[in-house]
């Protein structure tokens, strides 16, 4: 065998090489392999858990969704319901208005018959003593005569 | 290559020596002037290689960890926390207690000794050629005398120096787990163990020869293993660029067989490494 200094010098070199790698190399390497370990497990552990929530969530919101569903369908039934109501009321409302209305023009027509009628029938009697006090000139007596005129304008 | 002739075993021996510094009375010697300067050589190669690569591996891995987010990682990011993720988990599997030295020790050991073995897939001639080309144009050396062994694992040296390393690291956790008492009675109270005193004395000398045994086994096994495997895988790598245009497909089926090698042999050496030094802190022999 060849043995001699060179086997001091390599074991100086191989402490030496040890000490830095212990230092130096090995600490950091393993660390942050070890911290990147426990950054994934934490975050499968949080997507797991985030499942979960997810799936809790989306039966809350199912749940929501449905009574939401009903409620709707509660509230246009009742709108229906007013609706038909509104619309009962409003037809005989509109009934009624009319037939007051058209009871009104009844009125209105017959008051303004009866006026017209009164108009006219003083205007015939006028008509009709200037008539008679043209023929009659000077036989009529208008103060004796008067009564008779009156009870024909009467007659009219 | 030098004018004079080069013969096959003179190639491969060529191709097998380091680099060699030593200082002698006359200052620095490389080479050959160092033949007989005993224990205090230094295979330069051996060291710059070995020491290159190892600062290569830091560099790339500390930049890996300046840049690291716990965000989304980048392709880098996620290719270099992938060894660490694959060392990580090999030593949680095995070692099992708390301890901040194992596994960089463990990343430190796949990645470096990894990366000097992937020197092996170089093809051997290139960087010698270049280095004896370097030598002969700029210091006007002989380019048969510049030698350069660019795969520091087959170089005893380096493999024995890690195993060592292991080696002095598992005397220690043993030590820090069990204490001197617990270490020593490990070593003499096991494997023949009696309820007798003096039975237990009588057994002693055996219990420790054995584990001394099984003890110093580990290190030689670790080092030599590595040390076998790439040594006979880089000879074999420099005889078939002998045999001529042959070597080309030659060449690549043992380097991708060798792939394997390179790789299953830095993760046995770190795996054993996790093993040894679990064992070291355990209490149940």
């Amino acid at each position: 065998m060849n043995l001699n200094a060179t086997l001091l010098g390599e074991l100086i070199a191989f402490v030496v090489f040890v000490l830095f790698c212990m230092k130096y190399v090995w600490p950091p390497l393993n660390g942050a392999i070890e911290a990147r370990q426990k950054k994934i497990e934490d975050g499968l552990a949080a997507s797991d858990e985030a499942e979960k929530e997810l799936e809790r969530v989306r039966k809350e919101a199912a749940v929501e969704l449905n009574e939401a569903k009903s409620q709707a369908a509660e509230i246009i039934e009742q709108a229906k319901k007013r609706a038909a109501l509104i619309v009962d009321e409003e037809t005989t409302r509109g009934q009624q208005e009319r037939e007051k209305i058209i009871a009104q023009g009844h009125s209105e027509i017959d008051s303004e018959r009866n006026r017209v009628k009164e108009e006219l029938r003083t205007q015939v009697a006028t008509l009709a003593v200037v008539g008679a006090e043209k023929i009659l000139e000077r036989e009529i007596n208008q103060d004796a005569h008067s009564d008779i005129v009156d009870k024909l304008v009467a007659e009219l | 290559m030098a004018a004079e002739e080069v013969t096959l075993s003179s190639h491969i021996q060529h191709h097998l020596t380091n680099a060699k510094m030593c200082s002698t009375d006359a200052g620095l010697a490389f080479n050959k002037a160092c033949a007989d300067s005993g224990f205090w050589t230094w295979h330069v190669d051996t060291l710059a290689w070995s020491i290159g690569l190892g600062l290569l591996f830091l560099w790339i891995f500390r930049s890996a960890a300046k840049k690291s987010t716990t965000g989304v990682p980048g392709k880098f990011q996620c290719f270099i926390e992938m060894i660490v993720e694959f060392v990580g988990d090999n030593v949680r599997d095995t070692y099992h207690g708390k301890s901040a030295l194992i596994a960089p020790l463990a990343l430190t050991i796949f990645v470096w000794v990894f990366l000097m073995n992937l020197m092996d897939l170089i093809p051997v001639d290139f960087l010698p050629a270049f280095a004896g080309f370097v030598g002969e144009t700029a210091f006007g050396m002989d380019s048969h005398d510049v030698y350069m062994k660019i795969v520091p694992t087959t170089d005893i040296n380096m493999t024995a120096a890690l195993a060592l390393g292991v080696f002095f690291l598992m005397i220690g956790y043993s030590i820090k787990m069990k204490g001197i008492g617990g270490f020593i009675a490990e070593l003499t109270l096991h494997p023949f163990s009696t309820k007798n005193k003096i039975g237990m004395i009588f057994l002693i000398p055996f219990n420790l020869l054995l584990e001394t045994i099984a003890l110093v086994a580990k290190p030689f096994s670790l080092a030599l293993r590595l040390f076998g495997n790439l040594y006979a895988g880089e000879l074999i790598f420099i005889l078939i660029g002998a045999v001529g245009l042959m070597q080309l497909p030659l060449h690549f089926i043992w380097a991708a067989f060798h792939i394997l090698v390179i790789v299953l042999q830095a993760f046995v050496f770190m795996m054993l490494t996790i093993v040894y030094l679990s064992m070291a802190s355990s209490d149940n022999h």
